[in-house]
């Protein structure tokens, strides 16, 4: 099922000197993104690869995006992770040592996902200075016991095994659409620059969502429907073009037509994180059923000139204004907290 | 303090009353309990929530029960409906959404034997059901919250079972089909066992939630509904209640979820609806209140009292 790079793959140090937001290694003394990855949001490619063949295929796939984060001399791995949902704006993890373990509330029978990471304080503190600037609610969360989500969890011991790299992880608000999501992204930019990280960023998602409902024979798992699978092509055939900004321009069609993870707004956020432009060189590594949900794993490095233009359908935002009483009448807002039913 | 009881399947259990007992986790932090570890300053936002419970506590000591049945909206489950299948959990219960709030240690003694016994009443109904049987399993905030808000001592036995995504995954409509399915396995199971069961739909009412939250959670300053929709829809479902007009309810049900946000999509309420059939009983409200935003009602269902008529 694997789909092919269109222009080759490889990240090294020696790639072409440029950051996502289109700046050359003069501003080296800056922070800068080295490259972006889109990684499924699922636990069975680490916990039960040999159980299907697709799941062991994830598992060996990941091999490849090892070797290239390996390669680079990235100093920080930040991912937006759809398993993590938040109501209060958007929490960054920023425990420097998280250990604790979690069981997957639907796939608990795979057993105990125990986790040792390690976390980059203060790049999370500089991230919620960075997205307070820009009008978010954010706060940093650090507390032992936190479980940290299953996502988050698995993407980090299959891209960095031994924590060779610190991480940071950061919220999906339920609330939040496309706007906010943009916001949030280019905070991320901005607290890498701040913060003079070469960082490479992760969304943690699944393409379409749409999961088997019943309990089937992993051996058999396969993309729910017809469609949900065309329509993934579709979207990693834009990937493989490196047209990032084209997918998060085309998300909303996608989510509607094909129950997108979470509105797809991990690829909003990569695409504002990563300079909302075409000019990437990308790569599908893997495209395999989870479950019936569609999970790719999808690299993307800077590669000025190569998208062509772009077409834009979706209003853009640098300031979140926030939503409280944006609809609260004035009954409402004299509403007290307790009602005479 | 917790001790195990023997149950006597030949004679039939019973449903002996149902609550709707909603679980946001601000109303453990404000009650300060040991088992939690962050401390409340007692500015006391959520008084009136509180007393709610209070109340119901006070009523339902009234009553003898069994075993405890929750069905918990943060239990998210999309294989169909689980249940807790471990006779007993410890650990501490970190919220992902409320860290700050609640950190609770907990010690849950499970009723297995009822648990299974739903299981397999939901799988005769064609119900895709499953144990949950590993021992390390987080249980979640609103199976601890509900529980310890009605019965802080956690002196009886619980069984938990987990929200199906039934709603989103397919619609409203087999969402409310399915729950109602798993409220009469869930009484079916009851009556054979012989428990006198105490049953908890773990929900708020109108659910959309402001997104920032004050210095001090507590602040009562920045407490009140989201908009005056969601406050007119809840008045409107608590007066169905009160007046025990619990069809009509249902049939409201799909509305009051897509136009209030509400949290019963998460399928607490019609479950219990399910469980108690539908009865044309009045529910007693003793309390409600808002916690960021969200509009939460605090209601017993005395069955025991009342001459159900179905
Ligand atoms: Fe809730």
């Amino acid at each position: 099922m694997a789909i092919g790079s269109s222009r080759g793959t490889g990240v090294s140090s020696t790639q072409p000197a440029t950051d996502a937001s289109g700046a050359t290694d003069s501003t080296a003394a800056t922070g800068r993104i080295l490259g972006g990855y889109l990684v499924p949001n699922q636990p069975h490619p680490l916990l039960a690869p040999e159980q299907s063949p697709g799941w062991q295929s994830l598992h060996d796939s990941y091999a490849r995006l090892r070797a290239e984060i390996e390669a680079s001399d990235a100093d920080l791995l930040l991912l937006f992770s759809t398993r993590w949902v938040s109501i209060i704006g958007h929490q960054i993890q920023a425990d420097p040592e998280p250990h604790f373990w979690v069981v997957d509330e639907d796939f608990h029978e795979l057993g105990t996902l125990r986790y040792q990471l390690r976390m980059d304080a203060a790049f999370a503190e500089t991230y919620r200075e960075c997205a307070n600037a820009r009008g978010l609610h954010a706060r940093t969360v650090a507390y032992q016991g936190f479980p940290i989500d299953v996502g988050s969890i698995t993407a980090l011991k299959l891209l960095n095994p031994n924590n060779r790299i610190p991480a940071c992880i950061v919220s999906c608000n339920v609330y939040s659409d496309r706007q906010e999501t943009l916001v949030l992204g280019k905070a991320a930019l901005d607290a890498v620059k701040k913060s003079g990280r070469k960082a490479i960023v992760v969304g943690v998602s699944a393409l379409s969502n749409r999961m088997f409902t019943d309990y089937i024979d992993p051996a058999t798992d396969r993309i729910h429907s017809l469609k949900d699978d065309e329509w993934n092509r579709k979207l990693l055939e834009l990937f493989a073009a490196g047209r990032l900004e084209d997918v998060s321009q085309l998300s909303r069609e996608f989510s509607r037509q094909a129950n997108g993870d979470s509105k797809m707004k991990a690829i909003w956020w990569l695409a504002a994180a990563m300079g909302q432009n075409n000019d990437y060189r990308g790569t599908v590594f893997d495209y395999q059923p989870v479950y019936g949900t569609g999970a790719a794993l999808v690299g993307l490095l800077p590669y000025p000139g190569a998208g062509g233009g772009l077409e834009y359908d979706e209003d853009d935002s640098g300031f979140f204004h926030g939503d409280r009483n944006v609809i609260a009448t004035a009954e409402a807002s004299a509403a007290p907290a307790t009602l005479e039913p | 303090m917790y001790s195990a009881v023997n149950h006597n399947s030949k004679t039939k259990g019973r449903i002996v009353r149902g609550c709707l007992a909603p679980h946001p986790p601000h109303l453990v932090f404000a009650a300060n309990p040991p088992q939690n570890e962050p401390q409340a300053s007692g500015a006391g936002a959520w008084q009136g929530l509180l007393a709610g419970y209070a109340a119901m506590r006070r009523s339902l000591e009234a009553a003898e029960f069994d075993v405890v049945i929750v069905h918990t909206p943060h239990w998210k489950t999309r294989r169909g409906h689980h249940l807790l299948g471990v006779e007993h959990f410890k650990g501490l219960s970190v919220d992902p959404i409320f860290p700050n709030l609640f950190r609770f240690n907990f010690d849950l003694h499970i009723d297995v034997e009822l648990a299974e016994a739903i299981h397999a009443e939901g799988e005769q109904r064609g119900l895709v059901m499953s144990m949950m049987r590993n021992p390390e399993f987080r249980v979640d905030y609103g199976t601890i919250t509900s529980c310890y808000l009605t019965r802080p001592a956690f002196d009886l036995p619980i069984v938990a079972i987990s929200s199906a995504r039934s709603y989103f995954d397919y619609s409203n409509e087999v969402g409310e089909r399915e729950m109602l399915a798993l409220g009469e396995a869930t009484k079916i199971a009851v009556e054979k066992t012989g428990r006198r069961a105490l049953l908890l739909a773990s929900c708020s009412l109108s659910h959309r939630h402001f997104t920032e939250e004050p210095e001090d959670p507590e602040d009562p300053a920045f407490e009140h509904i989201y908009n005056a929709n969601q406050a007119k829809w809840d008045r409107h479902v608590l007066d169905l209640i009160e007046r025990g007009c619990n069809r009509q309810l249902l049939d409201e049900m799909p509305d009051f979820m897509e136009q209030s946000a509400s949290e019963c999509k998460d399928g607490s309420l019609t479950w219990l609806m399910g469980a108690m059939d539908v009865p044309q009983l009045g529910g007693i409200v003793h309390g409600y209140g808002t916690v960021i935003g969200t509009g939460n009602a605090v209601v017993e269902w005395r069955l025991d009292q009342a001459e159900v008529q179905v």
